[in-house]
């Protein structure tokens, strides 16, 4: 192929290609949870294309922004399609996310040596969440005022420079059209920037290390102690098979690809269902009060963030002071982050893990989803009883990780993945 | 050229201060990129004091004005609210007033200039919310029905806007500078003799 061959020579489309798609060594046992990562890829294309087309209609300034909502809604060609993808697009996001997350807690995929993958990955999650909530003000309804007031607030808690932080980051002394502005470019323009940059190196530090498994054991072996015989049967890149021999690998493409294709399809018509059939989805994906114009003199009866942020607004409000409670939240995403350095089990997959640390992640995983609930609802007297507990366990989760991990019973851990 | 020794002392001083006057320029050029995040002129000059008539406001009515895009309150107390202002002060965080939430002069226990009169920020200091004027059955308490009560998180202030203890919210909610004109117009927004 001359042509390719002229590309070569210029450009190494090929070997990337090779390095990364066709003869990349992604082990043989990926079950279901390793559909969440390419699904996030095709939903942050979504939400990059939907969004391009919805600014084409929108208007980002107070006086017009609800309106103009309005008008993608009724008078534009299928902008009510396009803006129902991009807000469907945004939950389904967080869906897989936290599916992929949780992926990684399950397997130990953020143990050594994918720390900084892990990190990657946590920063992709902070970026999205700030991307999300800009996002969430453009509307400019009353959900969107008022949630971001509340939000932009817990600056205020920070000592002495709080009040200043505040009126800094609205551009006003409340939030106005200068907020909503800013929040615009950088919904559209500085975040989407920062969250591909991201995943680029998400990527690129995965295929440095590898992709983990469910089996939690490295399918790369020192280089010459597998039998030839006994390695996986397919080319891979030099890259990989000059220091190690691969065991139990596929190729990236056709094998995952294909799978990952099979998951898409469901994948797609679920979102379909939600698009067409109940795009608030019950008021958690769109909530009711945003369907009413911003109103800075009158507060909605109830403020709730959209579902995704419930959990994390749940430890804010159980916290009975307002700059600790800032700061259980910022805790409650810093501990993940620190996960690699809190777990010092031998094993990386809860396969063969001690049952205290299944129970302990399980009793993580219902804490997290409760939260989530009373993160949505007022705060009665048993609701917060039922956060606060919530958010012991919640950060228990951690401490006791770091403490019973170093000494944990492991079952004995596989050579090679199961055939 | 020639292949004199490398001096390296010089080259490592160079290497420094180039790097010093480069990082200098960055932080100045970073300026004006953090300064247009300020309140801008505009917004500064709608931010300014608004004037508002309170002949006309019945006993016990609330009165909203708009400054700086904040709800303000201004109420014209009854004495029965007055009198459960003292009947309250067990259950308050703060019933002295000690946290800077209001000008010198409001510091007392009514928090404002003249008893009859209250004005204050609508806005809880939880998080931003606008609380709610109730009249009736405010506290399970004899003698006091009225005060503030925040529906986004339960926050719950007295009829001089004094937070209780055992809510979210920590602190009063703020009073304004303001003061009378004349006996039918008040100024919120702006201190007596300033500008």
């Amino acid at each position: 192929m001359s042509f390719m061959n002229w590309i070569d020579k210029r450009i190494p489309f090929s070997n990337t290609m090779k390095l990364h798609v066709t003869e990349y060594p992604a082990p043989k046992n990926f079950n279901f949870w390793y559909l969440m990562g390419s699904l996030a890829i095709v939903v942050l294309v979504n939400q990059i294309v939907t969004g391009i087309w919805l600014t084409m209609n929108y208007n980002p300034s107070a006086e017009g922004a609800f309106a103009s909502i309005e008008y993608i809604m009724r008078d534009v060609e299928y902008g009510w399609l396009l803006r129902y993808m991009h807000s469907t697009g945004a939950s389904a996001f967080f869906v897989v996310i936290y599916l992929h997350m949780f992926r990684g807690m399950m397997y130990g995929s953020y143990q050594k040596p994918r720390e900084l993958l892990w990190i990657f990955g946590m920063l992709i999650f902070l970026v999205l969440m700030a991307e999300a909530f800009m996002g969430y003000l453009l509307p400019w309804g009353q959900m969107s005022y008022w949630g971001a007031q509340v939000i932009i607030s817990l600056f205020s808690a920070i000592p002495v420079v709080g009040d200043e932080l505040t009126t800094w980051i609205r551009g006003d002394y409340v939030i106005s059209g200068a907020t909503l502005n800013r929040f615009f470019a950088l919904h559209v323009i500085a975040l989407p920037l920062v969250i591909v940059i991201l995943v680029f190196l998400h990527l690129i530090a995965l295929h440095e290390v590898g992709s983990n498994n469910p089996e939690g054991v490295d399918n790369k072996k020192p280089k010459g102690t597998v039998k030839p015989e006994d390695q996986a049967q397919f080319k891979f890149h030099p890259r990989y098979t000059d220091k190690y021999d691969i065991v139990d690998a596929i190729p990236f493409h056709p094998y995952y690809t294909v799978k990952d294709i099979v998951g898409l399809v469901v994948f797609l018509i679920l979102c379909s269902l939600v698009i067409f059939y109940a795009p608030t989805m019950g008021g958690f994906f769109l909530e009711p009060p945003n369907f009413e114009a911003a109103d800075p003199m009158r507060t909605p009866e109830h403020i709730a963030p959209v579902w995704y942020f419930t959990p994390f607004y749940a430890i804010l409000r159980a916290v009975p002071d307002k700059l600790l409670g800032v700061v259980a939240m910022g805790g409650a995403i810093v501990m993940l982050a620190l996960l690699p350095w809190l777990d010092r089990s031998k094993a990386r997959s809860i396969r063969y893990r001690s049952t205290l640390h299944k129970v302990n992640l399980t009793q993580f995983a219902i804490s997290f989803v409760i939260l989530g609930y009373l993160g949505a609802m007022p705060a009665t007297d048993l609701y917060t009883l039922m956060a606060r507990i919530c958010t012991v366990l919640y950060f228990g989760f951690f401490i006791f990780l770091f403490l019973y991990s170093k000494n944990e019973k492991i079952k004995p851990l596989p050579e090679r993945l199961l055939k | 050229m020639s292949n004199a020794p490398v001096d390296k002392g010089r080259r490592r001083f160079l290497t420094v201060a180039t790097a010093v006057v480069g990082g200098v320029g960055a932080v100045g050029a970073a300026v004006p990129f953090i300064a247009s995040w300020n309140p801008s002129a505009k917004a500064r000059i709608a931010g300014a004091a608004v004037e508002m008539k309170i002949d006309k406001i019945d006993p016990g009515q609330l009165v909203r004005a708009e400054w700086r895009g904040s709800p303000v309150w201004v109420i014209r107390r009854t004495q029965a609210m007055l009198d459960s202002l003292p009947l309250v002060e067990g259950n308050l965080r703060d019933p002295e007033s000690n946290e800077p939430q209001q000008p010198e002069y409001a510091k007392n226990q009514h928090r404002s200039i003249d008893p009859e009169w209250f004005v204050a920020v609508g806005i809880c200091t939880h998080l931003g919310c606008s609380p709610q004027f109730i009249q009736r059955d405010f506290v399970d308490m004899e003698g006091v029905d009225s005060g503030f009560f925040c529906p986004c998180h339960g926050s719950r202030f007295d009829i001089a806007g004094r937070v209780f203890s055992g809510v979210p919210a920590p602190t009063n909610l703020v009073i304004p500078p303001h003061y009378f004109v004349d006996d039918a117009t008040i100024l919120i927004g702006e201190e007596e003799g300033a500008a």
